[in-house]
């Protein structure tokens, strides 16, 4: 973790300095006000689930997990039972600095008071025989006290610490947590109905039966992360083997995908479409197998046969991937990539905006990558000279603002053409001789990242 | 219509049949005595937990593998059965009204798809129908009697999770007796897979369903809309879960033709030699982690001929030469481990050459069953190819039985066989 700035330990400071005094005197006052072994059974179920969450991904799962017994105390334990519950936090088991942690547990402690006092303000009781739906209105408003000084506190001090912008926090992690922070906040109030002597009256077992569906769900979600990125790998893969047949196109489906992705992000896509583009671009070229090698690889002219054989790749790709249906608009892409705006492309002569939004950007990163890199007739080209011609057939053969889109992108980001190697390998195992670190450069969590 | 018809003709979906009839007869049964006067209790508790059964049967899944769940359904129908009190007042309730009840709100949520062609499969919506029946019976019937005056105990909490235990397990019975049928598989290894592919999602149900009723006793109608929040949330992630699996799938049948488009082989040998591949590996009982490793591995058995300078003669690795035949194979599981995550399927391809019985090998090694598999398969589809010729197939059965015990294994041979006489009786 690099140093932190002054304010930022000064923030940090003020925060701990409130909460400590804070705690100290729910202490104090409030021993009495809660069963002690109550509190200790929904401490065991915070750590316990905040524990197991740590180690998965940072959703808004994960964020959310702790929180429900973090509100469940509101009517169980009362506001200063709810204050030293999430003292708690600190025995959390992960991987974050002791700074982190400290500052976690005093910003928690902080939302939970803030979240006691509204609670108490508007009329929130313990749970009763009839507290139902009377009680909604002081939790949820106990609710949203609790995210919005969670929140607060967390979006200052990540400011103050790396220098991200307040918006952009407040945009991103913050907004995308509110529905997990309702969803599981309201889990925290059946909790307290179920595990309540003057409810339902499970106690503990209430925890075990609300928080199986939950445990559930996590575990389909890991599977399902899981399988995706095995899915990306095998697509990657897959379409290496199928580039063994001309080497000069090594890692090419690859590099066509990572630049039609930022293309996309560029020119401000849905995030769902750029997933789909991605796959489009990477399996843009997979009917070229059908185009047989010896005019892939030809270094002279080619005669009308053989040019026909080429026409056909797009075709023959769409043929392949019709069956996925997920890929559905990338199929458009697959199929008019070769596509020209003036109407001479192939294999529809399709013209202007009639050529697919897809389509556009993948012809585009498509004539940029087989610029930049080594072919059977001709050295690799600068991506100086690689822009310059773009630029030059922008509104003949590609979409202007998708050109434009590709240089600003080049220019946020960089741009590393794969170097290829000048002479045939016979030996189809070296093909796979590729670094595992090449896969990086279009993995869009890698390219989030760099920005 | 056909599809119908092509099942009652099959001696094997006995289960099918005995699922939905005794369904039917359930629901017809449960709605005439409801009918009756005085039959009916508790009207505005029963629509409430309708609504949710059929908005439940409506938002329906699929889950890995292809099974219909409806879980949402399921939780609030067990809930409803598990009901002893609602917002402080008895429910008395009996058993057949949450049948009744239960019919009409899957008729209801069903109604939409069906209007919008997609029909339900009939023997997931008669299983679950059943499930809810027995358990019913069994709690509103026996047990709650009994502990009618007690219901406040804590006991209650285990009751009711003994009874939804209980569902889990007749469920998992029920769809295995339909699915041995249909797939010819052992019961015991189906039942293992229905088992391993229910428990997930199915605890989540039943804890939800046993949640439901106790909270409803304090919260009335609002414990209903409350637990949706959850169990949607976990058929979210199950149905993504599912539906990446299946995009894998159909990808990789996809992209297994990459071979045909290139001329190494014959069109549709990959897809045919996998559906084959995974009828006998069904048959065998092989688990359903492995049969997808099966599946994936036939499709991509011949990825290793990319590497060939010159294709084959129509692909038909049965043609070339052992070592020629190694070679492909240890080229294609060299492909598929560069992805990293499917070493399993690697494996298999790279066995797929090894004949059954190797003479030489000191450590006496087995083949896994996987690669056995795809070695018969691909020999019979290399031989018999798109070729629907009686004469061709019996021939490419009779040279695979005369490689029997050395090259081929014998159990494989035989399934394949049955399999194959089978698919030509259905005209598949």
């Amino acid at each position: 973790m690099p140093p932190l700035p002054a304010r930022a330990w000064a923030f940090i400071a003020l925060v701990i300095g409130v909460s400590v005094p804070l705690v100290v005197g729910a202490v104090i006052f409030g021993a009495s006000t809660f069963a002690w072994p109550d509190l200790v059974m929904l401490a065991l179920l915070y750590i316990v689930s905040d524990s197991i969450g740590a180690r998965g991904a940072r959703d808004s799962m994960t964020i959310a997990l702790g929180s429900i017994s973090a509100l469940a105390s509101l009517p169980l334990l009362g506001g200063y039972g709810t204050v030293i519950l999430a003292c708690s936090t600190i025995l959390v088991v992960d991987s974050e600095p002791w700074v982190k942690r400290v500052f976690n547990t005093a910003q928690l402690v902080l939302a939970a008071a803030g979240a006691s006092l509204v609670f108490a303000a508007f009329g929130g009781h313990p749970i009763g025989m009839h507290s139902f739906p009377a009680l909604l209105v002081p939790f949820v408003l106990a609710l949203a006290a609790h995210c919005v000084v969670n929140g607060l506190l967390v979006a200052v001090v990540v400011n103050l610490a790396n220098g991200v912008p307040f918006r952009t926090i407040v945009q991103g992690t913050m907004i995308r947590s509110v529905p997990g922070y309702v969803g599981y906040g309201l889990f925290g109030l059946l909790l307290a109905v179920l595990w309540d002597d003057d409810g339902a009256g499970l106690g503990w077992t209430a925890a075990l039966l609300l928080l199986l569906p939950l445990f559930v769900a996590r575990w389909a979600y890991a599977q399902y992360v899981e399988e995706q990125q095995a899915y990306d790998r095998t697509v990657r893969t897959l379409m290496a083997a199928v580039e063994t047949k001309d080497v000069y196109t090594r890692g090419h489906s690859e590099r066509v995908s990572a630049a039609s992705v930022l293309v996309a992000r560029e020119i401000g896509m849905r995030e769902d479409r750029v997933s789909s583009l991605r796959y489009a671009g990477m399996l843009h070229d997979v009917g070229k197998l059908g185009v047989p090698t010896r005019v892939l690889q030809k270094t002279g002219r080619l005669t009308d046969d053989e040019f026909a054989a080429i026409q056909r790749h797009p075709m023959q790709g769409l043929e392949m991937v019709r069956e996925i249906e997920f890929l559905d608009e990338a199929r458009a892409g697959i199929m008019h990539h070769h596509e020209r705006l003036d109407g001479l492309g192939y294999p529809m002569g399709l013209r202007g905006d009639a050529i697919p939004e897809f389509a556009r950007v993948i012809a585009v990163a498509d004539a940029f990558d087989s610029m930049t890199t080594t072919r059977s007739y001709r050295g690799a080209r600068s991506l100086e000279e690689a822009v310059a011609e773009l630029r030059r057939c922008a509104g003949s053969q590609f979409d202007p603002p998708m050109v434009e889109a590709l240089v600003g992108a080049l220019e946020e980001h960089g741009w590393e053409p794969e170097t290829t190697p000048l002479f045939i390998v016979p030996d189809p195992e070296l093909v796979f001789d590729q670094d595992g670190s090449s896969f990086d450069h279009d993995d869009p969590h890698y390219l989030q990242g760099s920005r | 219509m056909t599809l119908v018809r092509r099942r009652f003709d099959d001696a094997g979906s006995m289960g099918y049949l005995v699922v939905v009839l005794s369904a039917g007869l359930l629901a017809v049964g449960a709605i005439v005595s409801v009918a009756a006067p005085g039959g009916f209790v508790d009207v505005r508790t029963a629509l409430a937990f309708a609504v949710f059964i059929a908005f439940g049967e409506f938002v329906r899944i699929t889950l890995p593998g292809g099974r219909d769940a409806a879980p949402l359904a399921t939780a609030g129908a067990l809930g409803y059965l598990l009901l002893t009190r609602f917002d402080g007042d008895s429910a008395d309730h009996g058993a057949l009204q949450v049948v009744a009840v239960t019919v009409i709100a899957m008729i209801a949520g069903v109604a939409p798809h069906a209007v919008a062609g997609r029909t339900p499969t009939l023997d997931s919506l008669a299983r679950r129908l059943l499930v809810i029946g027995i358990s019913a019976a069994v709690f509103r019937g026996s047990v709650l009697d009994e502990k009618v005056d007690a219901l406040r105990d804590a006991p209650l909490a285990l009751v009711l999770i003994a009874v939804v235990v209980l569902s889990l397990v007749v469920d998992a019975i029920l769809a295995a007796a339909v699915r041995a049928g249909e797939d010819r598989a052992p019961f015991s290894a189906v039942l293992r897979n229905e088992v391993r592919a229910q428990v997930g999602i199915g605890s989540a149900i039943g804890a939800t369903g046993a949640l439901i009723a106790l909270a409803a006793t304090i919260m009335g109608y609002w414990a209903l809309p409350v637990f949706v929040v959850p169990l949607l949330l976990t058929q979210f992630s199950f149905r993504r879960y599912a539906a990446i699996r299946e995009s894998s799938l159909q990808t990789i049948r996809a992209l297994s033709r990459v071979t045909e488009l290139g001329g190494y082989t014959e069109s549709g040998h990959s897809r045919r030699v996998s559906t084959l591949a995974v009828a006998v590996g069904r048959e065998l009982g092989m688990s359903d982690a492995d049969l997808r490793d099966l599946e994936y591995a036939a499709l991509m058995h011949d990825i290793g001929q990319l590497s060939l300078t010159e294709p084959i003669p129509g692909g038909a690795t049965v043609v070339a030469a052992p070592a020629e035949q190694r070679r492909i194979a240890q080229l294609g599981a060299d492909v598929i481990k560069q992805t990293g995550v499917l070493d399993g399927v690697a494996s298999i391809v790279e066995q797929q050459a090894e004949p059954y019985r190797r003479a030489h090998d000191v450590q006496r090694r087995d083949v896994p069953l996987a690669a056995r598999i795809i070695k018969a398969v691909n020999a019979y589809d290399d031989l018999v190819g798109d070729s629907f010729e009686v004469s061709r197939r019996l021939d490419a059965l009779e040279r695979l039985r005369l490689g029997m015990a050395y090259e081929y294994d014998p159990t494989v041979v035989e399934s394949l066989s049955q399999t194959v006489e089978r698919n030509v009786r259905l005209g598949v």
